[in-house]
């Protein structure tokens, strides 16, 4: 077998994110992804240019959308012979989408390629009441008046009740914030410590906006030109007033404030061989070095929803030979706030440690400084499948800010994801 | 495309009411197309007296950029229009020498075409010695400014005035000035102040392999620039600021360049752009500074934030990049051989306008700017130049109340605005290699606007 190639990430581009109903109300997925992608292409100067692989996707997905992110590369800047295919992972799909682009540039089948991903539910597919849905179907088959006279008989009016996408686990019925109720709980996580995680989301988030951390990263779109969710004035004080909305009302400590809002956006990642960045004069911010997936059982309640990142980041420190404390940067997607705090309590403790992941040694905690140092979707919002995209051009761009990076320039990215689904990845300057 | 108005007087019906009622006919002007001839038809080059010096030269560039040249008017049978009229001035030495401008121009003017081209050529009058001769040439002025206002049918008049020893500049003034490029230029003088040291670019890809930076390049002028600049070769750097991010994006990817997002106004602009361009593009060859602000209010109403803003986006913004271009190891590292700077003025900064005493200061700066660095920018092989707009098409004139825009429009001898794309030529032609000859001047692109004129 040849040798792997370095996946090189040379930039990356998003729209602002909107929270839903707003900015990008009548704005599609197809819509935000091509705005997404020909603002790579312009800051890129890839015009007219044929890549090898476009993959991106989106969660909540019209029918016709199958073929969601080919149709945005037809309607973008990029030569209409780039391929490109959709990918479906809720909360991780454009990180997975990144990753296989990355894969197929370290094994030598493409030398550049675009992990991507949109997500609106501002203009979420409604479909056909199920019912409905079999009697329309039905009729396609039917021979001769009798038939249809039969299935006139079937319609009811509930049948024209449609169905609207929940956020909501099939296997349980349970929204994914009652879900992470029942771990925030389990961990004992407290009110104080998840405000105090949202409060330097958007302190950090706003921050980077401030010294132009985006001018590279994110293009205006439909007159937005900053991520509408982002409360630069928040405080501890404000938080402290919001009501409980997932879990015991009464007692209950996940509030509006440190969960993320339903929110609109798309995000886009350049990824490419340090040859092919050379050769068109493009510098290079990091590279993806590796990555692994992982899951939990939620359904019989074994584990958390959203705990899968707590399995898979210790293989992935052991098959690199690392500790959880050789990074620089740690980019923790902030589903909820209580999902971090749970998560890193998850590294620490020598119960879940033995019991659960099978190991002697907890990884430890973490230099909190390093965590999320430019903001996160509590403060970005976060639209399902754009959120890998930004967190990678993020890590990527911070990591080529500087050169005195105590362990070289290294960061983790952990994203948890519905379905009891969970990705990490390591990227190094 | 020609405006409303425009659009009806060239229509059968709307002609002839014109007509009748004496309304001014603005014409539907002449404008490049990639693969269109230089002029529309022959040009004829004319010596004005004995001891003219720049016909032969004048011949020489016309003929070499394909247009059919003739050294006296042909019969009207076979030549029923000319599309141009070149005449060389530079013998006129005395008051009596000046009837040879009546002589030719008595009989040819009637006997150009639409959109034709009237080009003077003479000497600097404050080079002249003798007093006569001084005089003599700075009376042309008056003559060519007075024919543009005669030419009808889209016609433009210019003069040329050409240093001792320069006569080689001539040639891509010259250029211009006869092609449809100058569509809006009329009634304006340009100084040829040094021989060209260029060999003639290719006149339908003036700018390849050159690289181009314009700032304001989202929407308006500065998107016309941009497309102009790439359909003739040129890869260009789209420059504003981040909330203009997404008009950016789409300019850039229309003219297959690069968006960067950033205010010119910030500390370390110069810096980031010259890395920005060293990096991505390893030279830079034209510097356009298109990005300007207007905060209209009369000086009394005016507070000191409308002031500065202007002053500083429109002036300070252009002093500072050119700084960082012209004085640090990293700027004369990424300029090219011969560099081209090429800042936007305004007819206000010429003439003054009521509730823009900052707009109009600042675009008078530029004008000083411009002259002041001419002999810097030549040190390193490059000229530097302005243009100056007068009332032009974009949405921010679209925008005006309809009386005050109409009277705006017709205000200039061809009768209605001008379109971005003027304005882009006219600084594509400054950003040409061999219009070297062309340093420190203003050009106005205004149709001969009445104002400040």
């Amino acid at each position: 077998m040849t040798e792997l190639r370095d996946a090189a990430i040379l930039g990356g581009n998003r729209i602002p994110f909107a929270r839903s109903g707003r900015a990008y109300a009548r704005a599609s997925n197809l819509d935000m992804l091509t705005a997404a992608l020909d603002g790579l292409v312009a800051r890129l100067g890839l015009a007219g240019q044929t890549l090898g692989e476009v993959a991106g996707g989106a969660v909540l997905k019209h029918s016709r959308d199958f073929n969601l992110v080919r149709e945005a590369v037809l309607a973008s800047a990029l030569a209409d012979d780039t391929p490109a295919f959709d990918v479906q992972k809720a909360c991780d799909t454009s990180l997975e989408a990144t990753l296989a682009v990355a894969n197929k540039v370290r094994l030598g089948q493409v030398d550049v390629g675009i992990g991507c991903g949109v997500d609106t539910t501002s203009d979420a597919p409604v479909a056909l009441n199920d019912d409905l849905r079999k009697v329309l179907m039905q009729a396609q088959r039917a021979r001769g008046p009798a038939d249809y006279v039969k299935l006139l008989g079937q319609l009811r009016p509930d049948q024209l009740k449609p169905e609207v996408p929940r956020n909501a686990e099939a296997a349980t019925g349970l929204s994914m914030g009652e879900h992470q109720a029942i771990t925030t709980a389990e961990w004992g996580i407290s009110r104080e410590a998840q405000d105090e995680l949202a409060l330097a989301s958007h302190t950090h988030l706003a921050a980077a906006w401030d010294r132009g951390f985006f001018d590279d990263l994110a293009t205006p779109y439909l007159g937005l030109s900053r991520d509408d969710n982002l409360r630069p004035d928040s405080s501890l004080e404000s938080l402290a007033k919001l009501s409980p909305v997932f879990g015991d009302r009464e007692t209950g400590t996940m509030t509006a404030g440190n969960s993320t809002p339903l929110t609109d956006g798309a995000a886009a990642v350049l990824v490419a061989t340090p040859e092919w960045a050379r050769a068109h004069d493009l510098p290079v911010l990091a590279r993806l070095v590796d990555a692994e997936s992982a899951a939990v059982d939620y359904v019989h309640g074994h584990e958390g929803l959203l705990m899968a990142p707590a399995y898979a980041v210790p293989r992935l420190l052991d098959r690199r030979g690392l500790s959880l404390q050789d990074f620089d940067l740690y980019e923790i997607h902030e589903a909820f706030a209580s999902t971090v705090l749970a998560t890193l309590a998850a590294w620490e403790d020598p119960e879940f440690t033995h019991d659960r992941l099978g190991r002697d040694e907890p990884l430890g905690a973490i230099d909190r400084t390093k965590l999320n140092v430019a903001g996160s979707s509590l403060a970005t919002g976060h639209p399902f499948a754009a959120t890998g995209a930004r967190i990678v051009a993020t890590a990527a761009k911070l990591l080529s800010e500087r050169d005195d990076w105590e362990h070289g320039g290294r960061a983790l990215v952990s994203i948890c994801a519905a379905g009891g689904n969970g990705l990490v990845a390591i990227i190094e300057k | 495309m020609p405006d409303l108005y425009t659009r009806v007087v060239n229509h059968d019906v709307g002609q002839r009411i014109a007509d009748l009622v004496g309304l001014p006919k603005p014409a539907v002007l002449r404008r490049h197309e990639p693969g269109q001839t230089l002029a529309a038809g022959p040009v004829v080059v004319t010596d004005g007296a004995t001891g003219g010096t720049l016909a032969a030269t004048a011949r020489e560039a016309l003929a070499a950029a394909g247009v059919e040249v003739h050294d006296d008017l042909a019969d009207a049978q076979d030549v029923p229009r000319y599309a141009g009229l070149v005449f060389d001035a530079s013998g006129l030495a005395t008051t009596s020498d000046l009837a040879a401008l009546h002589d030719t121009f008595h009989t040819t003017i009637r006997r150009l075409g639409a959109s034709s081209r009237v080009v003077v050529l003479g000497r600097v009058p404050a080079e002249c010695d003798d007093p006569a001769t001084h005089a003599a040439q700075r009376s042309l002025e008056g003559f060519v400014r007075s024919i543009g206002k005669e030419l009808r049918a889209g016609g433009t008049a210019n003069l040329v005035e050409v240093a001792a020893d320069a006569a080689s500049g001539l040639a891509a003034p010259l250029r211009f000035l006869v092609s449809a490029r100058s569509a809006f230029v009329s009634g304006q003088r340009l100084t040829v102040s040094a021989p060209s040291g260029t060999a003639a670019a290719d006149p339908e890809r003036p700018h390849d392999g050159r690289v181009a930076v314009v700032t304001g390049a989202a929407r308006g002028i500065g998107a016309a620039i941009a497309d102009t600049l790439a359909r003739d070769g040129a890869t260009v750097v789209c420059v504003d600021l981040p909330s203009a991010g997404d008009g950016l994006a789409t300019v850039a990817n229309r003219v297959g360049g690069t968006a960067l997002q950033l205010d010119i106004t910030a500390a370390d602009a110069g810096a980031v752009l010259v890395d920005h361009v060293a990096r991505r593009h390893g030279h830079l060859d034209t510097m356009v500074h298109n990005a300007g602000v207007a905060r209209d209010k009369t000086i009394a109403g005016m507070d000191r934030a409308r002031w500065d803003l202007v002053l500083g986006v429109n002036l300070g913004a252009i002093e500072a990049i050119d700084e960082t271009l012209l004085r640090t190891d990293a700027g004369r590292a990424v300029l090219g051989a011969d560099p081209r700077i090429v800042c936007v003025s305004s007819m206000s900064g010429i003439a003054g306008n009521r509730g823009q005493s900052n707009y109009a200061t600042s675009k008078a700066g530029v004008i000083g700017h411009v002259a002041a660095l001419a002999d810097d920018v030549a040190a390193v092989g490059g000229t530097i130049n302005a243009v100056a707009p007068g009332f032009i098409e974009t949405e921010m004139t679209g925008a005006m109340p309809v009386a005050t825009r109409e009277l705006g429009r017709r205000l200039n001898s061809l009768s209605q605005g001008g379109l971005p794309v003027d304005v882009a030529e006219a600084i594509g032609f400054l950003a040409w290699p061999d219009a070297d000859g062309v340093n420190g001047t203003t050009l106005r692109v205004c149709g001969q606007n009445l104002l400040g004129a």
